[in-house]
């Protein structure tokens, strides 16, 4: 699957079982004796992974970069996402699915800034499923204009556990965390925090009503992420958005993708405010190596 | 809560591998990094797989521990209790997980013909 893998470009990196290489699984010899045990050697998301790579030929030949944004319940991707509308230039074209386990409510918070919505309620058909899978997301696709959009945020069910587990064919995975969660949430959550290339750290306009040791929190992330990219940014105040901003535009460069669909010139993102370099020295913006 | 679309995933592939024959024993194994709760998926497993041809088979779980190596002094640590996946050995955070993250069926265990 390749999404724990943060080392990718590490020439001594073992890559593992995931990858379908089973045979270094272990000691199954215990297994493999008497007539009546079949070894079957299957991953068990094999499944999902099947349906999440082809969700990812899909938006690859729709020329769109897929970001699947997660988060605990209230840490602010909707209101991420409702910035970003604003903000982004009108020549980078934006669809959304938005996944929620109940209720169209935050679809109806970003409908009217020009991006396609399709909405996905896991409480239909879905078994009122805590996290988007593969096959949840390809049935929202046939709802969007693909080859109209330059960017796809899907927004997965708010939820630190299941939706890091589920490959949903997104080219990339972006977390939004908020400094009213506690600092030591990366060591209680390792696998999501581990998963994501790029960790949001909203609600920074509260850091002086609360008693958040930021350092300790950006510590405990790179305990487990190290590679993170990780951007302080608040959707209210609008404080370091600019840097997400230029994310986004980054990786659609780095898309080959995005560049032939779209002759978008990406320079003309919103100027930077005077505060935007104070924001980039606070970032602890550790790149992939 | 994920367990149960797990379940559903372990019983498209049990069913289509056992093709009739009656299985007793499932086993799994599930690496630590996994965010899976043995009791909860070997509860929904039987919901899963109540009046189905499955029904009444067990999942095993066979829990693999998180095993790091260091990408800076080299050495390898195996994780006990907590889930820092730091280097034991020079506390370096640039490691890469050579075990604990499996999630696979390994086997089936079938019944006397």
């Amino acid at each position: 699957m390749g999404r724990f893998h943060q080392h990718e470009d590490s020439p001594d990196h073992e890559h593992h079982g995931d990858h379908g290489d089973h045979g270094d699984h272990g000691d199954l010899s215990g297994y493999e004796t008497g007539p009546e045990r079949v070894v079957v050697l299957e991953r068990i998301f094999g499944e999902n992974d099947r349906l999440a790579a082809a969700n990812r030929s899909t938006f690859d030949a729709a020329g769109v970069t897929a970001i699947n944004m997660m988060s605990s319940p209230g840490a602010g991707k909707t209101a991420i996402l409702r910035q970003t509308l604003v903000n982004l230039p009108d020549t980078t074209r934006v669809a959304i699915i938005e996944g929620d386990i109940e209720t169209s409510l935050d679809a109806e918070r970003l409908a009217g800034y020009g991006a396609q919505i399709a909405q996905l309620n896991t409480a239909s058909g879905f078994g009122g499923e805590c996290h988007l899978d593969a096959p949840m997301v390809a049935s929202a696709l046939p709802r969007l204009d693909l080859v109209t959009a330059d960017l796809l945020f899907i927004e997965n069910v708010g939820n630190l556990v299941c939706p890091a587990e589920f490959d949903v064919g997104a080219h990339h995975r972006v977390m939004v965390y908020s400094i009213t969660e506690g600092e030591e949430k990366p060591l209680k959550y390792p696998v999501m925090f581990r998963s994501v290339e790029l960790v949001l750290v909203n609600k920074l306009d509260l850091l002086p009503h609360l008693d958040f040791d930021l350092p300790l929190f950006l510590r405990n992330l790179a305990s487990v992420n190290p590679a993170a990219t990780v951007l302080q940014v608040s959707a209210r105040s609008t404080e370091g958005l600019d840097l997400w901003y230029n994310w986004l535009a980054e990786i659609g460069q780095r898309s080959e993708r995005a560049a032939t669909i779209s002759a978008t010139p990406r320079e003309d993102l919103p100027a930077c405010d005077p505060r935007a370099d104070a924001d980039a020295l606070r970032a602890s913006t550790r790149k992939r190596p | 809560m994920h367990e149960l679309s797990l379940c559903e995933s372990i019983y498209e592939i049990v069913d289509r591998t056992a093709a009739g024959r009656t299985v007793t024993m499932i086993h799994l194994e599930v690496g630590q990094l996994r965010q899976v709760v043995p009791d909860t998926l070997t509860y929904c497993w039987t919901v899963v797989s109540d009046q189905t041809t499955l029904a009444g088979s067990q999942l095993v779980v066979h829990t693999v521990p998180v095993t790091l190596r260091c990408l800076d002094c080299g050495s390898t640590t195996t994780l006990t209790d907590e889930l820092l996946l730091l280097c034991t050995k020079c506390e370096g955070a640039d490691v890469s997980v050579t075990a604990g993250e499996e999630f696979m069926l390994t086997s089936l265990e079938l019944a006397e013909a």
